[in-house]
């Protein structure tokens, strides 16, 4: 029904305007992590140096893992706090159900950086909580260990995503259908059963969906460790923005940016893979 | 989790006062931010006291900040224009075209939302550098008008599938161009799906940091103005503009949540 004119009208604009200034940035990312910097000057040139640097240095493996640690912590202290969230509000919120669902969309509008810089006040040795232990004795000197440190940055990255993570497990639990829910109540399934066995499985899908996002976006995170991290917070997002900075090695920044981009493509991809099988139909 | 087995299946004490933490750990940090934007001894110590509005007045008189506020503004603007237009030919491309490239192009244009944003910051730098583009509010733009093309692709291409298309075939059918088509029946009919996606867009650009960390030039964006002073050590001052920009935030929620149930109610008139 629509002509030839009228598809390559609404289709040309968008391809060229993604080929060019999205697939062309990204293959650029890919081709510099195979070339060199001699003297301060990018040199195009083919070759493997960067991985192999890359992989012989303790450095970057170590902080490597470290990230993978903080991305897991996070990962699972957002799906402690937001399945029993999204479960309360799909099968016990009752009437209140709208209203505490938009409670839990308001701070996702809210400003990254206004809630890091929140828990950076928080935190601090000066700040809030600090403030608050000794005015009711519970500490006499400041805490230090709260602010820079993994500890902080989980926090913080913990709460962006707690609303990202219960978002998806909220849509797969409300599509559960009730009747099978009290199938299995009714054929004489515990509380925990029915959880276990109907509950839990059905929403594998948006759980799922969930942590991948968390996993891989505080994976990539650099802003939460310059913010709350400290030294000790150091994740692999800030060794490839100090490398396109300071110490001015972008083919090397790319190699590691492209091993990151790679850890998350099959990440993904595994995830998608799951969710189908764990789809209901 | 579990439950005890006492617990009826309406009544949930337990998780109850489990889902109240949660809330409180989500709001706990907000409503902090937002007390001691009033504290006359800055930020820190506990309980707040001196209650005083001399970090709003000192706010209001710091150019920069204004300054910032405004390349934000015209950034996010010039983001919402750019990414509708090219979101709704996509969508429309996607709808109801089959070209080369189609489930790559779905993939691709997803890219910048899952990946991480230093990522899709840093290809967009060495893409300036290359091509020999100086880093200004430009660049910035182009960085989020591109990658926000996947929101608005992504709400689009939902408003165009829930659409009745028996509309716009009569109005083909009565011999209209699909010009005159687009114009008096596609786009009115995208109208809410267009708000929608142009309130997402404009937050998400006003807010973006990431991304922006590598394009920004000389002037800065509202988020990197903040940032740039985080380093420096915090005041209250900085308390006073994110309690601005969360009351901004719930502003447009709410409107967009009006838009959003008027669209639901006109829906169900329509379908009953």
């Amino acid at each position: 029904m629509y002509s030839r004119a009228y598809k390559s009208i609404v289709s040309l604009p968008p391809l060229l305007w993604v080929g060019l200034f999205l697939l062309l940035p990204y293959a650029l990312m890919f081709a510099h992590s195979f070339w060199l910097v001699r003297d301060g000057f990018l040199v195009h040139q083919w070759n493997l140096q960067n991985y192999h640097k890359l992989l012989a240095n303790p450095l970057y493996v170590e902080v490597l893992l470290r990230t993978m640690r903080i991305a897991a912590a996070v990962t699972l202290l957002s799906l402690l706090l937001g399945y029993p969230l999204a479960y309360y509000l799909s099968f016990h919120a009752g009437a209140r159900k709208e209203l505490l669902y938009q409670l839990v969309i308001v701070p996702l509008w809210v400003s990254y950086l206004v809630r890091g810089y929140a828990w950076k006040t928080i935190l601090g040795s000066d700040g809030v909580l600090n403030g608050f232990l000794q005015y009711a004795h519970i500490t006499h000197e400041p805490v230090g260990f709260l602010l820079y440190s993994p500890f902080a940055v989980i926090v913080m990255l913990t709460h962006i995503y707690t609303p990202f993570v219960f978002l998806p497990i909220y849509a797969a639990l409300e599509h559960i259908p009730r009747p099978l829910v009290e199938a299995s109540q009714d054929l004489g399934a515990s509380q925990r059963t029915t959880f276990l066995r109907v509950i839990l499985p059905l929403s594998m899908p948006g759980l799922l969906a969930g942590a991948t996002f968390a996993f891989v976006l505080s994976m990539g995170d650099f802003l939460a460790p310059l913010l709350v991290g400290g030294p000790s917070g150091t994740m692999i997002a800030n060794i490839v923005q100090s490398l396109f900075g300071a110490a001015y090695d972008w083919p090397l920044g790319a190699a590691v940016s492209v091993c990151i981009l790679l850890i998350t493509v099959t990440l993904l991809s595994l995830a998608e893979r799951f969710e189908k099988r764990w789809s209901f139909k | 989790m579990t439950l005890s087995k006492s617990t009826s299946t309406r009544r949930a004490p337990v998780l109850a006062v489990y889902a109240t933490l949660v809330f409180a750990f989500i709001y706990i940090p907000i409503v902090v931010l937002i007390a001691y934007s009033f504290n006359r001894d800055g930020v820190g110590g506990f309980p707040p006291r001196h209650l005083t509005l001399d970090w709003y007045r000192q706010l209001f008189a710091d150019g920069a900040i204004w300054d910032a506020v405004l390349n934000s503004l015209i950034v996010a603007a010039a983001s919402v224009a750019l990414a509708l237009t090219l979101g709704l030919l996509a969508a429309l491309a996607l709808d109801r075209s089959s070209f080369p490239g189609k489930a790559l192009f779905r993939r691709l244009v997803l890219l910048p939302l899952i990946l991480p944003g230093i990522i899709t910051g840093l290809s967009l730098l060495m893409f300036a550098v290359f091509i020999g583009l100086p880093l200004s509010l430009g660049t910035v733009f182009l960085g989020h008008g591109t990658a926000l093309i996947s929101v608005a692709t992504t709400e689009l291409f939902a408003g165009l599938q829930k659409m009745d298309r028996a509309q716009e075939e009569a109005s083909l059918d009565l011999g209209a161009t699909p010009w005159q088509t687009f114009w008096r029946i596609t786009l009115p009919n995208l109208k809410l799906s267009l708000i929608a996606a142009g309130l997402l867009i404009f937050t998400l650009s006003m807010d973006e940091i990431a991304v922006t960390f590598f394009l920004i030039g000389r002037d800065n964006t509202l988020p990197l103005e903040i940032w740039g002073r985080l380093r420096r050590g915090i005041t209250p001052e900085i308390n006073a503009i994110s309690t601005l920009i969360f009351v901004v935030s719930v502003a447009l929620i709410v409107i967009w949540y009006r838009v959003r149930t008027r669209g639901l109610g006109a829906e169900a008139t329509r379908s009953s």
